[in-house]
């Protein structure tokens, strides 16, 4: 059995690696195309600097116990502790955390495309997993807030409400863009980029069982159901608003199911992921039309997908939270007798982590622009990131 | 000699272009264009939000040809193009001084 456990976390971990590059494509394609190379860097960069990062302290100070309910401690700085002794499941255990804390940042890379200085995403990234990353996923994985009794499967307050709060404070510091908004450089590339996203998400989704069990299944069958029922929902949506059912909305659908199930994943089961899955992709299908009226340049929409869908899902397990399926040790759901408590602290749990994160971000970005300074000059961004920023382009004798 | 330019629907190429060999035309150059006409372009939407598309694709046909077969060379694009909906495009001649072939050097209507 352990070894079956492990063989699923590592086959997991790799899944969840693999979402990374798939993010990259799907924000890539959304970009024009003298950007997308600067959009494939963020994400990337997230895979190079988040691994040492998290190996170095960022793991101890989210995991390993401390006396307290904040943060965690220093014990396992640098794997400290960390041995192969028994199955090996500890180290197995800090590889899988260690890709969530790496995508998590690189969510937010879609919002503020096409104008920050990637010198300036170099620094935000680490300073950003420290301060509201890590302490967050503790609160969330045995702080205070997992104490009260809400919950979080595999991180949809903890990444995708974070990530996506996150988004907006950026984008506030950052301004908007100098150009009009473009249609999406290469819809090819997006779909690419979902397909991938939503093969890695059964990774993150039924791999955060951490063992190769029932709640794995569940949770493997709620990430195939609740993608495919809010894809569903927001292309019968366009097709009857706009007129045509299209490949971005179908994106966009199967991208906010997976995010508003990731919370409950391994909480809820029988018809309740295609529930949460349709209330997902109607209400992230209007949320991505907030920016126009709000006035917020959040370019790639993380605001309307991921804290919108994060947000809805954490909520709904309120509603549909299902123990005794699970023979779980966690508060029913309003549809199963357990009254409104868990919604209750699902809300206080997803406020929390809005506040500290909103918070936190906006002053990493206000002291970021002071100092070094976070948007690229006018020059660079009219004539494109990829060519100023990294000296190479896509496309050659792109425009 | 005159040359003779042609913006088509991209759709219609190949049609023109069989019509062209069947007229005897010896070659032609072909590229990729975009541009508006009184056709105009379209709209997009992308996350219920509305893009306009102004220029959209057209192929440019160019080719150089004598005097006596403008009027048949005409005729075959004008025929072979037209689908009888805004945005067929447009045929224009204008006169040329010079024509080179490169690897023989033969100029005028030789070298077409």
């Amino acid at each position: 059995m352990e070894s079956g456990n492990i063989a699923w976390v590592l086959i997991s971990s790799a899944l969840v690696l693999f979402m990374t590059p798939g993010l990259a494509f799907f924000y890539g394609g959304m970009d024009r195309n003298r950007n997308v190379l600067n959009m494939l860097m963020m994400n990337f960069y997230c895979v190079l600097i988040i691994p040492i990062l998290w190996v170095a302290v960022g793991y101890s100070l989210s995991q390993t116990p401390f006396d307290n309910d904040f943060i965690g401690g220093f014990d396992s700085f640098f794997l400290k502790d960390i041995t192969v002794a028994g199955d090996g499941m500890s180290l197995a255990v800090v590889a899988f955390l260690g890709m969530f804390a790496a995508i998590t940042p690189a969510l937010i890379s879609g919002a503020v495309a096409d104008r920050m200085k990637f010198s300036a995403w170099a620094i935000f990234v680490p300073v950003w997993s420290l301060l509201v990353y890590v302490p967050v996923f503790k609160w969330v994985y045995g702080g205070w807030l997992a104490d009260r009794g809400s919950i979080d499967f595999a991180g949809g307050t903890a990444i995708h409400v974070n990530a996506g709060i996150a988004a907006l404070a950026a984008v506030m510091v950052l301004g908007k863009r100098k150009s009009a908004p473009t249609p999406p450089h290469s819809m090819p590339l997006v779909m690419i980029g979902t397909g991938i996203l939503w093969f890695g998400w059964f990774g993150f989704n039924a791999g955060s069982a951490l063992a190769a069990n029932g709640a794995a299944a569940q949770a493997f069958m709620n990430t195939f159901l609740a993608a495919a029922a809010a894809g569903l929902a927001w292309i019968l949506i366009e097709w009857l608003r706009d007129g045509h059912p299209t490949n971005l909305g179908a994106a966009s659908g199967i991208v906010s199911g997976l995010v508003a199930i990731t919370p409950a994943a391994g909480y809820v089961s029988g018809a309740s992921p295609i529930f949460i899955g349709l209330i997902a992709g109607v209400i992230c299908c209007y949320a991505v039309r907030l920016k126009h009226k709000f006035g917020y340049d959040d370019a790639l929409d993380v605001v309307g997908v991921h804290f919108v869908g994060g947000l809805v899902g954490s909520l709904l397990i309120g509603f549909f939270a299902n123990p005794s399926f699970f023979d779980g040790a966690f508060m029913e759901g309003i549809f199963y007798g357990g009254g409104a408590k868990l919604l209750l602290e699902q809300a206080i749990a997803n406020g929390a982590a809005i506040v500290w994160s909103f918070v936190l971000t906006y002053g990493i970005m206000v002291a970021l622009k002071k100092t070094i300074g976070v948007r690229v000059s006018e020059e660079s961004e009219a004539g494109g990131l990829d060519l100023a920023e990294h000296g190479e382009t896509a496309y050659h004798g792109a425009q | 000699m005159k040359l003779i330019t042609a913006i088509v629907k991209p759709f219609k190429l190949d049609d023109v272009k069989d019509a062209l060999k069947a007229a005897g035309v010896q070659g032609i150059t072909v590229s990729e264009v975009r541009g508006f006409g009184r056709q105009g372009g379209h709209s997009e939407t992308y996350r219920g939000a509305e893009y306009k598309i102004d220029f959209v694709p057209k192929v440019r046909l160019e080719l150089v040809v004598d005097d006596s077969s403008v009027d048949a060379v005409v005729a075959a694009i004008k025929a072979s193009a037209n689908t009888g909906k805004i945005g067929d495009g447009k045929i224009w001649v204008a006169s040329v001084d010079r024509l080179v072939r490169i690897r023989t050097g033969e100029e005028g209507p030789d070298a077409i």
